[in-house]
């Protein structure tokens, strides 16, 4: 048996932590002490954790398919017994020792076993459809033609904004802004919406604030356009359009097989949307994909995949030309680690790949690249990443090209993290490279296959 | 690039004044089209011609790599622990109060530092950041951390100002050159930093003392006074008799606190020219009485402090609410060889000669003395006397009453008495007092000492109290108790039954307690086996 897939180390069970408070919280429970009853077998662990109560909670793992359940009143996903049950898994084997499952546990793990094989027997998870094609059909045209209302409106007043002048704009505040975002909210457009409201915070964010926000009213005038042009698009461009205006789009592609390396995981916070990203890469395909996953309300999404391992899985793309979300499907077996990271790219080939992806997507802000044989650089305003080698000495102090760093895109902690394990040594790194920079989100030192996530 | 204008500049100076004040310049857009429109659809292609047609900008210069270290690294668990020892460090944490059961990491942090330095590892360096933050939060911390960090954590806080700590004590990060290197020895002694400087002459004098010396001749009458202090301390590890003329001669330093420092190494060397001379100043002073029939001692102070006393380093003058002649008898005592006095006392052994009774109340002053030259000489066997029985109440005792000298005796004795000592202090006394003599005792505790502290914590238990009381020596047992015990401290981890006598819920949090100081207990152990390499 693999043990070494199966067992994950605690920093990837800490990297399915919905939040701080839960990684804290399942670190403390990640020692022997409130544990019993705990045990193993493959593909799954169990364990009884002392609570507050007189009844301890039982806590089950299905570590193949990457489920939990535990009856704690948490809500969050994993809650902290299952990530202490892991932490403990992956610190203390003589604390989970190999074992038959208990019949509390084993029902819920056959229960799952059982389903995951009729859905297997049934091939597609997502069959059914509609009930009523032709009712689905009207609801989606009428709410075509509120976009449509939505983005001629929108289109007046940029052009309203343009007749006046930008500068007037700095006075004006940010509430002329959010009540046009309402209006799209509306509108039944929400790429609009939060375009629109990204636009309010622009005077406020700095020198040459103009420029940025002329660029940012030009791609919104342009995606405008494009809707209300969209009949006459190429039909991959035309679903980018709606994917960007905020339509509902499903993952429709065929699904691609391939061992998935997860390069990176981190969550957003957009009001009370909590959005998780999670990069991954097929080492087959050569594909690097996007799996999104929400959560509501103060709830953590849901999806919890392990950075730095390879999941055998199929993913579904989304449509759209140049779009990398995908829906994660079925998953094969356990995580196992990876032997290498991504093939990389020079900071001039990363530009170039980013430029090549706006030709797709012209409103894309950055598009995923692995960078090889780069320098972390501490300059005075900020850091970068330069090219170890490539044209020498001859252009100056460093010589060679670098990318900037955005000053906002990494906490503190990550960037010493990355010129930690650089010491000065060329290394590689995974992250997002666009017109503000690039932005790191993991890195691997020189000849190693462990991935460091930055973020 | 003054002087000529680009479209796009000409677009954003369009867009801000707006196209009713300024119209865009020709050739923008399609005639077609109202103003506004044409200029978005210009900025528009503008913009997304821009991004993808950005290129790298120039390399600002490269940092010099960190150096090579050629530590084995760490096995993967003790890697694992190392990171979320420090996770917890970072983390905000819950609630306050209450410490509930789960062991507390950042108490362990140094103890697992120790550990990994004893085996000489490198830090991971993704660890480095989260290492040097916490060495910069906790000073205790830091000449391990930096010495585990090595020289790629003293690269790396080169780059940020907030670990600017790291770089200035000399432990970390610079490497000493081999000690028999003389030429890279004298280079180093004479341009190097103060800390640096210490650190070679430490390193210098353990690998050959009369090479040290002689470093230190060489430059002595150059250096400021507060230097030449702290080089003249130095000489405190392995002091000899081969140190006396060097010694000697600083007597006539030209600073009194040198002087000072002199005269007290000195007088810890019993061989000594000046350890004679206050033997014989001290036994001048004190001696036997037999009058009325029974012995005793007979103490008459010193009437002056003359120059050679001073020069010896006696200091003249007494602080306030002292009596001149007491503040001199002390220092005479207390730097007189402790070898003298039994031949002096009738041939009395050390204990003997401290239950004799002193005459005219100089009992205090006399016997104080004697506590700080058995500390300063490090005499076991006038420790053992000083100290008395442990299981005798401690204000009866016959050296001292105060437990910071008790514990600088204590510290004089070989582990496993002083461990014994305490044990049965603790089982006299239980755990009020002990709280600053435990902390002069080898960790982890011997077997004899972790069962009288455990025994003593159940006491307190079954009394009724309720176990923050004891919080201190808890949190002590939780660092210093043998791991091995962690099954015979199981048992008090139930909840008792409730007695009427008993504060109420105390039973509880109590087991509390004990399921914290068995999980520690236990987590201690893994921790350690971790770090030990285990052949593959």
């Amino acid at each position: 048996m693999n043990r070494q897939g199966d067992r994950w180390t605690a920093e990837q069970v800490l990297a399915l932590a919905p939040d701080a408070a839960s990684s804290k919280a399942g670190s403390r429970l990640g020692v022997a002490g409130p544990w019993s009853e705990a045990g193993c077998a493959p593909g799954a662990v169990w364990g009884l954790c002392k609570g507050s109560g007189s009844k301890p909670y039982q806590t089950v793992v299905d570590t193949a398919g990457l489920a939990y359940k535990c009856s704690c009143p948490s809500r969050k996903f994993p809650c902290k017994h299952a990530l202490g049950l892991l932490l403990l898994r992956a610190t203390d084997e003589r604390a989970v020792p190999d074992g038959a499952a208990p019949d509390w546990a084993e029902q819920w793990l056959e229960e799952r076993r059982q389903r995951t094989e009729k859905r297997g027997a049934e091939g597609s998870p997502t069959s059914g459809g509609p009930s009523d094609p032709e009712a689905a059909r009207r609801r989606a045209e009428r709410r075509a033609e509120r976009v449509t209302a939505g983005a001629m409106e929108l289109e007046q007043r940029l052009a309203d904004l343009l007749r006046g002048g930008l500068a007037a704009v700095e006075q004006g505040g940010y509430g002329h802004w959010e009540e046009t975002a309402a209006r799209m909210v509306d509108a039944q457009a929400p790429g609009l919406a939060s375009r629109v409201r990204e636009l309010g915070a622009i005077p406020g964010s700095g020198p040459g604030w103009p420029v940025r926000l002329l660029e940012e009213c030009a791609l919104l005038h342009l995606l405008d356009h494009a809707w209300l042009n969209r009949d006459h698009l190429p039909k991959p461009l035309a679903a980018t359009v709606r994917t960007r205006i905020g339509l509902p789009v499903s993952a429709e592609g065929t699904a691609v097989r391939d061992s998935w390396l997860v390069l990176a995981q981190y969550d957003t916070q957009d009001g009370k949307l909590t959005t998780r990203r999670a990069w991954l890469y097929g080492q087959r395909s050569q594909r690097t994909a996007l799996v999104l996953d929400f959560g509501a309300a103060g709830r953590a999404p849901g999806l919890a995949l392990p950075v730095g391992l390879a999941i055998d899985a199929e993913l579904t793309p989304y449509p759209g030309a140049g779009q990398l979300r995908a829906a994660l499907g079925e998953r094969f077996g356990a995580p196992a680690p990876i032997e290498a990271p991504p093939p990389g790219h020079s900071a001039a080939e990363a530009l170039d790949l980013y430029g090549r992806a706006l030709r797709d997507d012209p409103w894309l802000d950055f598009w995923p690249v692995t960078l090889s044989g780069v320098i972390p650089i501490p300059a005075e305003d900020g850091w970068q990443l330069a090219d170890a080698w490539g044209s020498p000495r001859a252009e100056g102090p460093g010589g060679g090209s670098a990318l900037p760093v955005p000053s906002a895109a990494l906490s503190r902690s990550g960037l010493w993290k990355l010129a930690a394990i650089s010491g000065g040594a060329p290394v590689t790194v995974f992250g997002t490279c666009g017109h503000r920079g690039f932005t790191p989100l993991a890195a691997w030192a020189q000849g190693t296959a462990e991935t460091v996530p930055l973020i | 690039m003054t002087g000529t204008v680009t479209p796009w500049e000409e677009l954003v100076t369009s867009a801000l004044l707006g196209t009713d004040r300024r119209t865009p310049p020709r050739g923008v857009g399609a005639p077609d089209k109202e103003a506004p429109t044409a200029l978005l659809d210009a900025a528009a292609l503008h913009t997304v011609r821009r991004r993808a047609g950005l290129l790298p900008g120039r390399a600002a210069a490269r940092p010099e790599p960190a150096p090579h270290d050629p530590r084995p690294a760490l096995p993967a668990a003790a890697r694992r622990r190392l990171a979320q020892l420090l996770a917890d460090r970072s983390a905000p944490s819950s609630g306050g109060g209450r410490r509930g059961t789960a062991p507390d990491l950042t108490e362990l942090l140094p103890q697992w530092l120790t550990a990994a330095g004893s085996h000489g590892y490198r830090a991971p360096a993704t660890l480095l950041p989260a290492l040097l933050d916490a060495a910069r939060a906790r000073t205790d911390l830091r000449p391990q951390t930096l010495s585990f960090a090595g020289p790629r954590g003293t690269w790396l806080a080169r780059l940020n100002p907030e670990w600017k700590f790291a770089l200035r004590g000399g432990a970390g990060g610079s490497v000493l050159p081999d000690p028999t290197d003389d030429e890279a020895v004298r280079r180093l002694w004479e341009e190097g930093l103060f800390a640096e400087r210490v650190a070679l002459l430490t390193a210098v004098r353990a690998h050959d003392p009369e090479a040290a010396r002689a470093l230190l001749g060489s430059t002595w009458c150059t250096e400021r006074a507060e230097d030449r202090l702290m080089f003249l301390d130095s000489l405190r590890t392995g002091l000899s008799g081969a140190d006396e003329p060097f010694l000697e001669a600083a007597l006539s330093d030209r600073s009194r606190n040198v002087r000072a420092t002199a005269a007290e190494l000195l007088s810890a060397l019993p061989e000594s020219a000046l350890a004679a001379r206050m033997s014989g100043r001290a036994a001048s002073c004190v001696g036997l009485d037999r009058t009325d029939g029974c012995e005793r001692i007979a103490v008459e102070a010193p009437h002056e402090c003359d120059t050679e006393m001073q020069r010896d380093g006696v200091v003249p003058k007494a602080p306030a609410g002292r009596g001149e002649r007491s503040w001199w008898l002390g220092q005479l005592v207390e730097a007189a060889p402790l070898g003298g006095w039994p031949g002096r006392l009738g041939a009395r052994t050390p204990r003997e000669i401290v239950a004799l009774p002193v005459a005219d109340g100089w009992g205090d002053e006399l016997h104080a003395a004697w506590c700080r030259a058995a500390v300063r000489q490090r005499d076991a066997e006038w420790s053992r006397a000083l100290l008395g029985s442990p299981a005798a109440p401690p204000e009866s005792g016959p050296g001292t009453t105060s437990l910071a000298e008790r514990a600088e005796l204590l510290a004089t004795l070989d582990p496993d008495e002083r461990s014994g000592w305490v044990a049965e202090f603790i089982a006299a006394h239980g755990l009020s007092e002990a709280f600053q003599l435990l902390g002069v005792c080898p960790v982890p505790w011997a077997g004899p000492l972790g069962r009288a502290v455990v025994d003593a914590l159940e006491i307190a238990r079954d009394a009724g109290s309720y176990p923050w009381s004891f919080s201190g020596v808890m949190g002590l047992a939780e660092r210093c108790l043998d791991p091995a015990e962690a099954t015979r401290l199981e048992v008090l981890t139930a909840i008792p039954a409730e007695a009427e006598d008993t504060s109420p819920g105390a039973g509880g949090y109590w087991s509390e307690a004990f399921q914290r100081l068995v999980g520690t207990l236990r987590l201690r152990a893994t921790m350690l086996a971790e770090l030990t390499p285990r052949p593959h």
